[in-house]
């Protein structure tokens, strides 16, 4: 194991130096594209689920990783969306149509939790959070309009310039884009005067308020933005499973998502990203040794963490 | 004309009384004490100034509007800068993104702005680096910028708190004992640098400090508080020779 981890630091050293950087991405992203021309159904279908993760990892690193909140219930967010669309296509709505709306109300979600207890210390926003996750759940599985426990089923796939998105080669492809953008707009908001507020809040929550900043506010922008990042990807999840159910958006769904961005190590974009690859690959990976797979799964994260408390891929200090 | 005016300051804690009815007027372009032994409330007063903790009774008012119990981002907002007396840096961060912060209140880039990279965020980020690099010359390490907080000297980390502070571009500069881990040599810089800040920038300058060298040296105006109180308050001639002050202060500082 730690020589494995190990492995990672050393191949991060090679890849210091900017031009290697530049060409090992070119590699990973022509592969990503190629992909699809060699594999099978199977592999293309976990790889979408792959790249779906990596939006959400990406969108709870920044309340997680940039601004250093706890949010033990980002599902909701992520519920919100895949409700919002799948709702609104329900009455005729064209699904790109749908998008704006499955931003705006997973943001309005992100407000609604986050005005009232940003004020809180992190364990008991923690706590907030997982009821918050939870209420959310448990709304949806009660209310008419959502479908109740049997969800909402019947969700039309998409189309784009006349072509109806229903391969799986097709949510692929809109998925990797996905995570282009995702990426972008991450690295953008990381490197910018929002993404130090951030930092420095996290580092010293008091200094940061002498220097003029409001912490509240600050806070509650990430909420916002994560928030957002959610209900778009449960916006094309919606139309890519055309058919969601409650218990997508259960607890393990906010634990999984958040193990991602701990796993890989907070506030890095690669680590992100490399904890969602993990954490979906694994199982899948190990499906041969059938239900106990989990229980390695457990400990190999145990494992992981006891060896590398800091994630497979941390941010650097130098 | 006052830029800081604080009238019957009283704080309490529960039962004990920090601050008790404290007044004194601070006049623009000048250099200002706040002094009295350990516990006698000199730093309460200050966070009560700051917005960190929320005065008890009384009313101060900055440039002439009140900033009693107002939130510490909104009174350096309006142009109030403070330091701490235990360094208080963003540790794992670069000295200029240190720098950075202080210029937080003065910009406005939003969300739209950094994702879609906008001229005008594009343009303002700029400013932001010049203004912080300035800062930092001004306080003599540009050279360093790009080193990580923690892993400069104390002194210097000192110095980068107060070009933090400089960087929100305030009116009035709180000082919570500046000279706190210095050797001779940087107190003789630090009283330079009180000095250039008024000076040179037009910066009123309050400082809380225990070094009685330096406050008698870099002071205009000196007020002498104990148990809360003000006991006394004058030019350093009035109150080195006040026998208040002398009983209260210089008097315990001898058993020290």
């Amino acid at each position: 194991m730690g020589n494995s981890v190990g492995g990672i630091d050393r191949f991060r050293k090679i890849l210091g130096d900017r031009k290697t950087q530049g060409a090992a991405l070119a590699v990973l992203i022509i592969f990503v594209i190629l992909l699809p021309l060699v594999a099978n159904n199977y592999i293309e279908e976990v790889a979408t689920n792959t790249l779906f993760y990596i939006v959400l990892a990406l969108g709870l690193n920044i309340v997680v990783g940039y601004a250093g909140l706890v949010d033990l219930g980002y599902a909701a967010f992520f519920a919100v969306g895949a409700y919002t669309t799948g709702i609104l296509m329900h009455y005729g709505w064209n699904f790109w149509l749908t998008i704006p709306m499955a931003v705006l109300f997973s943001v309005i979600a992100g407000v609604i939790i986050g005005g009232p207890t940003l004020r809180l210390r992190s364990d008991y926003l923690a706590i907030v959070t997982l009821g918050f996750g939870e209420i959310t759940r448990i709304t949806a599985r009660n209310l008419k309009i959502t479908g109740g426990a049997s969800g909402l089923v019947g969700i039309q796939r998409p189309s784009i310039f006349g072509h109806i998105l229903n391969q799986i080669t097709d949510f692929y492809y809109l998925f990797f884009i996905l995570v282009i953008l995702a990426v972008l707009v991450a690295m953008r908001l990381h490197n910018s005067r929002l993404g130090r507020a951030w930092q420095y809040i996290r580092e010293d929550e008091d200094a940061a308020e002498a220097m003029g900043i409001d912490p509240v506010k600050t806070k509650l922008y990430a909420y916002m933005i994560g928030a957002a990042f959610g209900g778009i990807a449960g916006a094309f999840f919606a139309v890519k499973m055309t058919a969601i159910s409650p218990e997508t958006f259960a607890f393990t769904q906010s634990a999984m998502i958040l193990l991602a961005v701990i796993l890989g190590g907070m506030g890095k974009i690669p680590g992100a990203i490399l904890g969602a690859v993990f954490l979906v690959l694994f199982p899948e990976i190990f499906r041969g040794i059938g239900q106990t797979r989990m229980l390695f799964f457990g400990i190999m994260l145990v494992i992981i963490m006891v060896f590398r408390p800091q994630g497979l891929w941390p941010e650097r200090k130098g | 004309m006052s830029i800081l005016e604080v009238q019957k300051l009283t704080l309490r804690f529960g039962g004990l009384t920090a601050v008790s009815n404290l007044s004194f007027e601070l006049e623009e372009n000048t250099i200002m004490s706040l002094i009295g032994p350990n516990g006698a409330g000199k730093t309460s007063a200050f966070n009560c100034l700051t917005g960190f903790y929320k005065g008890s009774e009384g009313e101060i008012l900055f440039k002439g509007q009140s900033i009693f119990r107002q939130k510490p981002h909104k009174i350096t907002k309006l142009g109030m800068a403070r330091t701490f007396q235990n360094l208080r840096l963003f540790k794992d961060m670069t000295v200029l993104e240190n720098v950075m912060s202080g210029m937080h209140s003065r910009t406005k880039a939003g969300v739209f702005g950094a994702i879609l990279r906008l001229p005008s965020q594009v343009h303002e980020e700029q400013r932001i680096r010049q203004v912080s690099k300035e800062c930092l010359d001004f306080v003599g390490i540009l050279d360093k910028e790009s080193r990580l907080a923690r892993n400069l000297a104390y002194g210097d980390q000192r110095r980068v708190e107060w070009a933090r502070a400089l960087a929100t571009q305030p009116q009035l500069l709180l000082l919570d004992e500046p000279a706190a881990g210095l050797n001779q040599d940087e107190k003789e810089q630090l009283v330079g640098l009180i000095r250039r800040i008024r000076k040179d920038l037009g910066i009123t300058v309050l400082l809380i400090e225990h070094d009685m060298g330096l406050v008698m040296k870099v002071s205009e105006k000196i007020v002498v508080i104990d148990y809360g109180q003000k006991i006394a308050e004058g030019t350093a001639e009035e109150v080195k020779n006040n026998p208040r002050v002398i009983e209260a202060y210089l008097g315990k500082e001898d058993e020290e």
